[in-house]
């Protein structure tokens, strides 16, 4: 190989990394690091409304998806500016610790009962979710648990004790745990004509659906909501706090609450934005 | 069966459609990976060449060392280096965590010991062939290993192409320290990872198919400029 | 540099002793030749002379026992060991190895790839050359270095008669330069052709010195005789 090549090869892919990871250094172009969950990002939420708030601000958004449990641990650690997750109880928790500043719930969407059309439970078009799910157990149907900490699968754990069921003793042929993101649990689900609670939004976009369809929906007691909360700039010094607080001030804003409600797959909305909703 | 065709046609799709994202994050998985290589080299080859030619005491040790960390788990690099990274870590407030130069770094430690391990080998191997020509022409050993480095370059550059083939297809470190963000770091192996938990899978195999075909060219390339010199160098 | 003296030098691999108890002092001007059957240790001998062996016994000094060896003197093996790179460049290396200034390490080159008859390979890559180039191109880089003393451990062993004799005028060609010439070999009539005295080795012990004439007419000792007659049994 001629040196003259070699070179400028070796120079083309030497300084372009490089200067993309100086970018946040020495830009003029702010960003901040969000943290935030997977079914979220996988919704398709994101792509539709940070280019507004970066039209409107010139603040760029880079969201680290992960699981609830994970999001919030970036913000322990302070490897986020803001946390994004849906599992307040958790969330609360996070900012009397003192890792956040203050909680402010954004939006809600909802969790469907999933399951195979025979229905073996015959839990079809119910509207008690609890009810649904003690006749799951009576007729000891496969069902698929997603078991990652995340706020999926709390919100599962809850119904499940509301219910009166423990599925940890109850763990038998017909309670799967996997330990899984939405996408490969329903995933799991569909190969094994099994019954799973999910995100609305996931299942929207998912293309795998075998002979699953929505048997559960609309109870109240499905409603996933989501809270946005500042990593405390007390505890770690480099959070980019202005503007963090400007992506949590937009959210809430009427604006921002308008570009939530406007995002829809296939004509159907996803999101129900709900900022400053007593109790949320 | 269907489920291949249907990523065939995706495949081509994508392709011939020139998609902008697409075209975004192959070039991001080879800036990442290539430059890698780039200071995997630099650290390696002298560092095989060195293992080669030089006698001290634990040698052996070293050299089964150095072979056994070629097997490192990625994933077990990845969270390694994320807890070094991270802001709660001790290289914390150099801020590159979930950027390529976090992914970069992650891979440089996997192929490292590869390329090092394996040039040791092949230059050892020379080194057998050479060693009494060459001292008795008057080559300390620091002077024979840089000579060797030169002679062995064809088996050199098929090492360096293990070692690209290593840090294009891994997706567990460079998922834990480049948090996949969209248009940042997100590369081809962390895409497919993304479009199948989103159970879009002909869309997931694709992707691997755009990435096998890029490597597979990438090794076609470079093994006819190997044939190229060798037939001229002999 | 010269006499070259070895004291008692012996050689020994795991208990097996490959080189005995050899003395003996070796002075410029005639052309030794090491001669003895394969196994005699003909090869080890030469190389812990040239330095790249230390012998497990005995000493070997060259004249006043002082230092810089390398530039002074230069070993040709059977098998010429080339770099990936062209013939020129292949001699280039050993000069710039010695410390000569680039430009001359050039001329040099070029001269001595004329004295040895390959100043058109001189750019060709080194490795494609023939058996016979090659371990022209091997003389002409020990050459080059304008060595006082040349070793050359079976120089002919591997070449066809053509090239045989190639190598040979060009080995009493270094020698009219004035450059000590010390070759083992098997071969008789090599000796005879190339030699003015002979050492022969046999079974690791140095067992007569003669010069040419008188070894092939009436060797002194039995082994010599049964060697010449080529009945000396293998070890």
């Amino acid at each position: 190989m001629e040196l003259g090549t070699l070179r400028k090869i070796v120079l083309r892919f030497l300084f372009l990394p490089i200067a993309i990871s100086m970018a946040p250094a020495v830009s003029a172009q702010t960003f901040i690091t969000v943290a935030s969950t997977t079914s979220t990002e996988q919704s398709g939420l994101f792509r539709h409304i940070l280019p507004r708030f970066k039209r409107k601000t010139g603040i760029e958004v880079r969201v680290v998806a992960l699981g609830t449990g994970q999001a919030l641990d970036m913000g322990r650690r302070g490897d986020a500016d803001v946390v994004f997750v849906h599992a307040k109880s958790a969330e609360e928790k996070f900012v009397a610790e003192g890792h956040g500043v203050k909680r402010l719930p954004v939006m809600y969407n909802d969790f469907v009962l999933i399951g195979p059309k025979a229905d073996p439970a015959k839990i079809a078009g119910s509207k008690d979710t609890l009810e649904a799910l003690r006749r799951i157990r009576a007729a000891a149907a496969p069902f698929v648990s997603r078991g990652d900490r995340s706020g999926t699968h709390s919100a599962e754990l809850a119904l499940w004790k509301q219910a009166g069921i423990d599925p940890a003793t109850n763990k038998g042929p017909w309670y799967r745990d996997t330990g899984q993101g939405m996408g490969p649990a329903l995933n799991s689900a569909s190969s094994m004509n099994a019954y799973i609670l999910s995100d609305r939004g996931t299942w929207i976009s998912f293309k795998n659906r075998g002979n699953l369809t929505i048997l559960v929906a609309g109870d109240r007691r499905l409603f996933n909501q989501y809270g946005v909360i500042l990593v405390n700039p007390a505890k770690h010094k480099h959070v980019k706090k202005e503007p963090g607080q400007a992506f949590i001030d937009w959210l809430v804003s009427p604006e921002g609450q308008k570009a939530i409600a406007e995002y829809s797959i296939g004509g159907e909305r996803l999101f129900f934005p709900n900022a400053g909703q007593e109790g949320a | 069966m269907n489920d291949l065709t249907l990523a065939f046609g995706e495949a081509f799709a994508l392709i011939s459609g020139l998609d902008a994202r697409l075209i975004e994050i192959v070039v991001l998985s080879l800036q990442v990976s290539v430059m890698a290589v780039a200071i995997a080299a630099i650290v390696g080859l002298p560092l095989g060449a060195l293992f080669a030619v030089a006698h001290f005491r634990g040698r052996q040790a070293v050299i089964v060392l150095l072979n056994a960390l070629m097997g490192l788990p990625p994933v077990v690099v990845g969270l390694s280096v994320y807890l070094l990274l991270s802001r709660a870590g001790p290289l914390g407030p150099l801020g590159i965590l979930f950027t390529p130069t976090a992914m970069i770094i992650a891979q440089v430690i996997l192929i490292t010991p590869i390329i090092a391990a394996l040039s040791r080998q092949s230059i050892e191997d020379a080194w057998h062939e050479y060693e009494e020509q060459l001292r008795s022409l008057g080559a300390n050993r620091l002077r024979a290993s840089v000579t060797l480095l030169w002679d062995t370059r064809f088996s050199l550059v098929t090492i360096l192409l293990a070692g690209f083939g290593r840090a294009a297809a891994e997706v567990g470190a460079v998922m834990i320290v480049g948090g996949n963000i969209d248009g940042v770091t997100r590369v081809m192996t962390t895409a497919i990872a993304l479009e199948t938990s989103k159970g879009d899978l002909p869309l997931a195999l694709g992707l691997g198919i755009i990435l096998v075909g890029l490597v597979l060219t990438l090794n076609a390339a470079a093994n006819l400029i190997k044939e190229a010199a060798l037939r001229r160098y002999g | 540099m010269l006499p070259l003296v070895l004291n008692a030098v012996c050689y020994a691999v795991n208990g097996r002793a490959i080189i005995e108890r050899v003395s003996v002092e070796i002075g410029a001007g005639p052309r030794t030749i090491i001669l003895g059957p394969n196994g005699a240790g003909k090869s080890v001998l030469m190389r812990m002379c040239h330095g790249l062996l230390q012998p497990s016994a005995g000493k070997i000094t060259w004249h006043g026992g002082n230092g810089n060896r390398r530039g002074r003197q230069s070993m040709v093996f059977q098998r010429p060991v080339m770099l990936r790179r062209s013939a020129l460049a292949n001699v280039v290396y050993g000069l710039k190895l010695a410390g000569f200034a680039a430009r001359e390490c050039n001329l040099r080159a070029r001269d001595v790839l004329e004295a040895v008859g390959l100043e058109r390979q001189a750019d060709r890559p080194a490795r494609t050359l023939s058996g016979g180039e090659q371990q022209r191109l091997a003389l002409a880089r020990a050459w080059a270095l304008g060595p006082e003393v040349l070793f050359l451990d079976e120089p002919t062993a591997n070449l066809d008669p053509g090239s045989t004799r190639d190598v040979e005028s060009i080995i009493a060609a270094i020698h009219a330069t004035g450059t000590k010439i010390i070759m083992s070999t098997h071969n008789l009539g090599q000796a005879r052709r190339l030699g003015d005295e002979i050492l022969f080795l046999s079974q690791g012990k140095l067992v007569e010195r003669a010069p040419v004439d008188a070894f092939f007419k009436k060797p002194a000792t039995v082994e010599a005789a049964a060697f010449l007659k080529e009945e000396l049994p293998w070890n």
